[in-house]
C-alpha cells in the first residue's frame, strides 16, 4: 500500500493502529499482552494516580492535582444530575468511570509513539454495548413492560404513531453502532490525518509549513479528544434517562 | 478482469459514500449556528443548554457516521 519512494522514509498512516504482541511472537490470542493492553493499563494507572494521590491529603486549599480531580468529579456529577434527573445519580459511578477511561485513553493516545486504544472499534463497541445492554435491562427492570411505551410517541397525531414507532425502534437499535463508531471514527480519522500531513514533511521545501500544520491539527485533536469523551458520556446519560423513567417530557 | 472491476467498484463506492460526510457537516453547522444565534439573543440562558447542543451535534453527526461505516464496509467487508 505504501508508496515506495527512494527516500527510505516510508510510513503508512494506518501503521499506528496495528495491534502488536509485546513479548515476541506474532499470533494474538485472547490472553496475549499487546500494546492495547499496555496502554489501557497505563490509562487506568493514570486515573488511579490522579484520583487516589490527588485527593489523598484532602486539603482545604486544594493542590493542583486535587483541584483537577475535584473539578472532573463535580463536572460529571452535575452532568448526570442535569441530564438524567435525580433518579439517575445512583449510576454516577459508572458514568464517571466511562468518562475517565475514554478521556485518558484519548489523551494518552496523543503522546508521540503511543497507541490510541479508543481508535479501535473493538474497544469502543464493548463500551457502547455495555451501555446499551445495561440501559435496556435497567429499563425493563425499572418500568417493566412500560419501557416499551417510549417507542409509542403519544405527543404525535394518532395516524403517524405506527410509523414513528418503527423509526424509534430502528433508532434504538442503531444507538450502540453510532455511539461506538463516533468515538473510534473521530479518533482514528484525526490520528490518520496527523500522520498523512506529517508524511509531507519529507519534502524539505514544504516542511516548515507542514510542521506548523501538524501543530495546529494536534491542538485540534486535543480538543477532539476531550469533546469526544464528553459526548460519549453525555449520550450515556441521555440513554440512561430513558431507562430510569424521567424520559417523558 | 471481473475481480478488477469489482475492486474498482468497491473503491469508487467507498469514495462516493464519503460524500455523506458533507451532509453531516451541514447538519452540525446548522445546529451550532442556530445555538449561537439563540445564545447571542439570550446569553443568560446559553450555559444551561450546552448539553443539549452537544447531544444535537452528536445526533446530527450520527448519520454522517453511517456513511463512514458504509465506506468501511465496502473497503474491508464486501
Amino acid at each position: 500500500m505504501a508508496a515506495d519512494g527512494g527516500s527510505g522514509f516510508n510510513i503508512h498512516p494506518m501503521d499506528q493502529f496495528i495491534v502488536k504482541p509485546l513479548f515476541g511472537g506474532s499470533d494474538i490470542h485472547w490472553y496475549t499482552v499487546t500494546n492495547v493492553t499496555l496502554w489501557m493499563a497505563i490509562g487506568v494507572l493514570c486515573i488511579a494516580a490522579l484520583l487516589v494521590l490527588g485527593t489523598r491529603r484532602r486539603a482545604i486549599v486544594p493542590s493542583r492535582s486535587q483541584s483537577i480531580a475535584e473539578l472532573i468529579y463535580g463536572f460529571i456529577h452535575n452532568m448526570v444530575e442535569d441530564v438524567t434527573g435525580h433518579e439517575g445519580v445512583k449510576y454516577f459511578p459508572y458514568v464517571m468511570t466511562l468518562f475517565l477511561f475514554v478521556l485518558f485513553a484519548n489523551l494518552l493516545g496523543l503522546l508521540p509513539m503511543s497507541f490510541t486504544t479508543t481508535s479501535h472499534v473493538a474497544v469502543t463497541v464493548v463500551l457502547a454495548l455495555l451501555v446499551f445492554l445495561g440501559v435496556t435491562i435497567l429499563g425493563f427492570a425499572k418500568q417493566g413492560i412500560g419501557f416499551l411505551s417510549m417507542f409509542w410517541v403519544t405527543s404525535a397525531p394518532a395516524p403517524v404513531r405506527p410509523v414513528l414507532a418503527v423509526i424509534e425502534v430502528i433508532s434504538y437499535f442503531v444507538r450502540p453502532v453510532s455511539h461506538s463508531i463516533r468515538l473510534a471514527g473521530n479518533l482514528m480519522a484525526g490520528h490518520a490525518v496527523i500522520k498523512v500531513i506529517a508524511g509531507f514533511a519529507s519534502l524539505a521545501v514544504v516542511s516548515p509549513v507542514v510542521i506548523g500544520a501538524v501543530t495546529a491539527i494536534y491542538a485540534l485533536e486535543l480538543l477532539v479528544a476531550v469533546v469526544q469523551a464528553y459526548v460519549f458520556t453525555i449520550l450515556t446519560c441521555v440513554y440512561l434517562r430513558d431507562a430510569v423513567g424521567g424520559a417523558h417530557h | 478482469m471481473e475481480g478488477d472491476i469489482a475492486q474498482m467498484g468497491k473503491y469508487i463506492g467507498a469514495g462516493l459514500a464519503t460524500i455523506g460526510l458533507g451532509g453531516a457537516g451541514i447538519g452540525v453547522g446548522h445546529v451550532a449556528g442556530n445555538f449561537l444565534a439563540g445564545a447571542l439573543r439570550n446569553p443568560s440562558a446559553a450555559p444551561g443548554q450546552t448539553a443539549t447542543l452537544f447531544v444535537g451535534i452528536a445526533f446530527a453527526e450520527a448519520l454522517g457516521i453511517f456513511s463512514f461505516l458504509i465506506a468501511l464496509l465496502l473497503m474491508f467487508a464486501v
